[in-house]
């Protein structure tokens, strides 16, 4: 494979097709991820919508401060991968090496604050199915709210340790010299996939963190 | 032809919006717009999708054709929520007996 890399294949007319193609397949691959987590969202959106008051009230129980700093740490691990690629566009095999390794600390770092966010919420008995005590209004909608925060960062943090594996690989090949200006599809494929992730977490900071911080 | 090497000042500025705009979002949280807030925050939110999209995830710089298959992924997502939507949404307005 290794005196293989930037080698045409015969199905293309050229590096630059070879290279589309294998963007063009990761996009499909997100359509459909983006319709695997739409189903949730649409979920969440009925259950709000049916259950106001008790959303808004369950969401004061999530810690908008670590969310938030969460929320910078995703936003700079996809400028990371955003410079990996580019350091792969240019050949710069430490700087592309660097990148992917920060991006995968920073990865890290998210999982390991959203790890302190659950464990906060088991100390609170806020953890349906497994410790939940709730004393105030409507605590069944409450408990709704909650299974629909767990699953939804709990998808997406799963999503994001497939991404850091990932990582792992592509650092390893781009430390071993695998890659080059004509062939890095690999980072740009996985580059796409991680920002994806990132995307996820942008609308789920707002559905399930700011709902109850304003009054 | 390989696709174009994007600048890094772009980068930059990207991540710069995409920070102030997380703190924006934050912000508005903290006032009372009544409904507005929602309409704010997802509003921000696409702002930012779009951000990552268009230049992290090169979709300004990708063929046609991507854009097409990036826009499909929007347009069932539209298909799943409205027509859900719709349907949870209209339930009480017509008077039928056992709904």
């Amino acid at each position: 494979m290794a005196e293989g890399n930037g080698a045409l294949a015969e199905q293309f007319d050229d590096l630059a097709q070879q290279h589309e193609a294998a963007s063009l397949g990761m996009w499909i691959f997100l359509v459909t991820e983006i319709l695997f987590f739409g189903g949730l969202f649409a979920g969440y959106t009925v259950y709000r919508a049916t259950y106001p008051e008790a959303f808004h009230e369950a969401s004061h129980h999530l810690d908008l401060l670590l969310g938030g700093i969460n929320t910078a740490v995703l936003i700079t691990s996809s400028l990371t991968m955003a410079l990996a690629v580019h350091s792969a566009q240019e050949g710069r095999r430490r700087a592309l090496t660097v990148f992917l390794l920060l991006t995968l600390v920073m990865g890290a770092v998210f999982l390991g604050i959203k790890g302190t966010e659950y464990a906060h919420k088991y100390e609170e008995d806020l953890v349906p199915g497994i410790r939940f005590a709730y004393s105030g209004p409507h605590p069944g909608q409450v408990q709704l709210f909650l299974i629909f925060y767990f699953v939804m960062t709990g998808l997406h943090a799963l999503h994001l340790t497939v991404g850091i594996g990932l990582l792992g690989v592509l650092a390893y090949l781009a430390w071993r010299g695998h890659f080059s200006p004509r062939y890095y599809a690999p980072v740009e494929t996985s580059g796409l996939y991680w920002h994806f992730v990132d995307i996820v977490w942008i609308f789920l900071l707002p559905l399930l963190y700011l709902l109850g911080t304003h009054r | 032809m390989m696709p174009p090497i994007v600048l890094r000042r772009v980068y930059y500025w990207v991540y710069g919006a995409l920070l102030a705009l997380t703190l924006l979002t934050i912000g508005v949280a903290y006032l009372d717009l009544g409904p507005l807030n929602v309409a704010v925050a997802l509003g921000i939110a696409i702002g930012k999708a779009l951000l990552v999209m268009l230049f992290f995830m090169h979709l300004r710089y990708s063929s046609r054709l991507t854009w097409v298959i990036a826009g499909a992924g929007v347009i069932w997502l539209a298909h799943l929520l409205i027509f859900t939507l719709s349907d949870y949404f209209t339930r009480g307005w017509l008077p039928v007996a056992g709904w």
